[in-house]
């Protein structure tokens, strides 16, 4: 098997970084402002980030710009670039699908489903199904952990969760992103492409409402507090005199219990795959937030 | 044992991720009571609550924050940094992000607090790329704490300025070895560090830093209000508090059980439902993939560092991923090492190609290809790897093949039965077979 950190195919050439333009030198600018003084190099992670964003993977300009800008050479950008899995070598669909097949997702039917939609959209790990960047095109990967066993198996579409998938489910799924539907993640933001992303990567995250807001729990993240509701079990008060708020932990869970009567089910969201999960903030009184937040970029 | 949600216990409550909500249910109470306190006496509640490190090590947290070095009055020394290890990617652990997505405060109320204590000013949370929902989260509860004076210049009152900036990584499992990830944070590759010396004096840029994992720091406003003695009535003496206890695989009801450190995979399985398709359970990771397997001969052992190291495994992250009698532990094996084999940053040589081979010896195992002379090479190379590699990924990936030939010899040994060329017998099919 060809070893995939070596193929890098885009670094024989110099690299062009002039094909950056202001917008994406102000930008690097600001993460640069995010570190301490003399300490920007640890800007290189999400500035690789972001000139992926730019051209769809990191390229011979994106290191050769990431160089210029941060005064390192260019050797020393591409060890970085070549040692993490996110950075891509080759231009990336509109769709990054991930399929976890390490060990507990893989033996619950992740394998099946790497698999299967392998041989539905006809491409390999790192390839691409459609010209890249353009819309319905998906670039497939198999996946190490994604930290969402509970889940089992998971497959992510541009870092956004799909929850519990079967092989049809994955199916459908893919079929949806060909025909230009963007089904709502189980857990996560309403889906944009992967250039979108890797800017939000790059720290600059789309606050808008419905991104924020979009459902980020479910039945297994909350199997413990439900039980624990409904056996009557919690966790020992702060003993008195220590907290002068009298905030137990008891009282805390009791607030937790009044809570969940609260969630409104009827979400805003389309759910094309039935995958879409209610979001309980969309109707809450609190949403005078959203004023406030607003699209960083 | 019961629940006790603690950590978990504003899951599922209106919006707990948005600032005046969390602060309803006990929110930044204890970064106010914390600051009426001195910071060494914040250090010393910590170490007394016993409080042990929950990204996997149990490393005692408050021993973490007095290694270090406190410059004398009129001295001046370099700025401390606290660095929250938000790499979640242990296979079977899953239960930062859920905190990450759902409590955010909770994680940045224990960062504030741990920056109070350590005297740093500035922190830094490390969370790994792909989880792009907690990095969302994280940014935004980040933000509303600036705007509502828990970060930023006089907070709350108290003349002193704390800064946090949310950092995303770029996939790649080592980052989660905490001197790597200091690495990786710096702009280089994520390799880890020779230690000593350890980052509590040489840590971010050379500076004195405390790298604490997600869940450690979200304990730590808890225990503020709580109190050392609250903390240690739940669990045992040794390694007390809560644990969540991150259930996977061949269970009814998977997800996140909050319980005293010390339940039992018993309990939890009794709490989860059982097993999901009637089938008996085979084996068990106690806390990821990296700790050694256990049987159901362990259902009984006490979930807490002491009494799993105990029976000869390791508590970990707490997340046991459950396999049945339907299950190939010879699969599950070659499926870990392949993974090790793909995360092993390519450091030190008996890491790197130590799980290179491992990874052919076990693929073409299961291919029915092995040969007995196969089962010692695995033993014999594991051993090469164990405490030969500066990060503890090499002692990790020996960890599902040597418990596992400890248990399940005869599930190797029926694949190498089934080897047309006779792999009981022939040795040369080992070296043909090296090369498939």
């Amino acid at each position: 098997m060809a070893n995939q950190r070596l193929s890098l195919i885009d670094i024989g050439r110099p690299g062009d970084s002039s094909i950056f333009g202001d917008e994406i030198r102000a930008a690097a600018a600001e993460i640069i402002a995010r570190y301490p003084m003399g300490k920007s190099r640890s800007a290189l992670l999400p500035m690789l980030h972001l000139v992926q964003s730019e051209q769809g993977y990191v390229s011979a300009d994106g290191i050769a710009f990431c160089a210029e800008t941060l005064e390192l050479t260019k050797a020393q950008v591409a060890a970085v670039a070549t040692f993490y899995t996110m950075y891509k070598r080759t231009p990336t669909g509109e769709y990054l699908v991930s399929v976890c097949t390490n060990t507990l997702c893989g033996m619950l039917g992740g394998d099946d489903i790497y698999r299967a939609l392998s041989e539905r959209l006809g491409v390999g790990m790192n390839q691409t199904a459609g010209t890249p960047g353009t819309p319905g095109s998906i670039t497939l990967e198999h996946a190490e952990c994604l930290a969402a066993c509970d889940y089992a198996p998971v497959v992510t579409v541009n870092y956004e969760f799909f929850d519990n998938q079967t092989v049809d489910s994955a199916i459908g799924l893919v079929s949806e992103l060909q025909a230009g539907n963007r089904p709502m993640p189980t857990r996560g933001a309403p889906l944009c492409s992967f250039a979108e992303i890797s800017r939000q990567i790059a720290g600059f995250v789309d606050q808008r409402p419905a991104s924020v807001r979009a459902e980020a729990t479910g039945p297994q993240t909350e199997a413990g507090v439900r039980l624990a509701q409904q056996l009557g079990q919690q966790a020992p008060g702060y003993p008195p005199g220590e907290d002068s708020r009298s905030s137990t932990g008891a009282d805390a869970e009791t607030a937790a219990a009044g809570n969940s009567g609260k969630r409104d089910n009827s979400s805003s969201n389309d759910a094309p795959l039935n995958t879409a999960k209610s979001d309980p903030a969309a109707a809450s009184p609190t949403g005078g937030q959203s004023e406030r937040i607003d699209k960083a970029d | 044992m019961p629940l006790t949600p603690v950590l978990t216990k504003r899951f599922g409550t209106n919006a707990p991720w948005l600032l005046d909500n969390y602060v309803k249910l006990d929110g930044y109470a204890g970064l106010r009571k914390a600051l009426t306190m001195q910071p060494d006496e914040l250090i010393a509640l910590v170490k007394d609550s016993n409080l042990r490190g929950r990204g996997g090590a149990g490393f005692p947290t408050g021993m973490k924050w007095q290694f270090i070095p406190q410059p004398k009055p009129g001295e001046s020394g370099k700025p401390h940094y606290v660095v929250v290890n938000a790499d979640e990617g242990e296979p079977g652990t899953c239960r930062d992000l859920p905190i990450m997505m759902n409590d955010p405060h909770s994680m940045i109320e224990g960062i504030i607090i741990a920056c109070y204590a350590v005297r740093a000013r500035e922190a830094f949370i490390y969370i790994r790329g792909e989880a792009v929902h907690a990095i969302r989260r994280v940014t935004q509860a980040v933000n509303e704490a600036y705007d509502k004076g828990y970060l930023g210049e006089n907070v709350l009152g108290s003349g002193l300025r704390f800064d946090l900036t949310v950092h995303g990584g770029a996939g790649a499992y080592i980052c989660g070895e905490e001197t790597a990830l200091l690495d990786s944070l710096e702009g280089k590759r994520g390799q880890p560090r020779l230690k000593p010396p350890f980052p509590a004096t040489n840590g971010l840029y050379d500076a004195p830093t405390v790298v604490n994992n997600v869940g450690t720091l979200a304990s730590v406003p808890y225990i503020v209000l709580g109190g050392a003695a609250w903390h240690k009535q739940l669990g045992p003496d040794g390694s007390p508090g809560t644990s969540i206890y991150s259930l996977s695989g061949r269970v009814a009801n998977p997800g996140q059980y909050e319980a005293p450190m010390g339940t039992t995979l018993r309990e939890l399985l009794e709490l989860a439902g059982g097993m999901s398709r009637g089938l008996p359970l085979k084996f068990w990771t106690p806390g990821g993939s990296s700790t050694p397997l256990f049987t159901a001969e362990h259902l009984d052992v006490p979930l807490d560092f002491d009494s799993v190291a105990k029976a000869k495994s390791m508590n970990g992250t707490s997340a046991v991923m459950i396999f049945d009698e339907g299950d190939s532990v010879v699969q599950a094996v070659l499926k870990w090492t392949q993974f090790y084999e793909h995360e092993s940053c390519g450091k030190c040589t008996p890491c790197r190609e130590g799980n290179y081979w491992t990874a052919q010896i076990l693929e073409r195992i299961w291919h029915g290809q092995g040969t007995l002379a196969d089962l010692d090479t695995l033993l014999d190379v594991s051993d090469n790897i164990l405490g030969r590699s500066f990060c503890a990924l090499g002692d990790g990936a020996t960890s599902c093949i040597t418990s596992s030939l400890q248990y399940f010899r005869d599930e190797y040994l029926a694949l190498i039965e089934n080897n047309p060329n006779g792999g009981l017998q022939s040795d040369a099919a080992a070296l043909t077979g090296a090369h498939a």
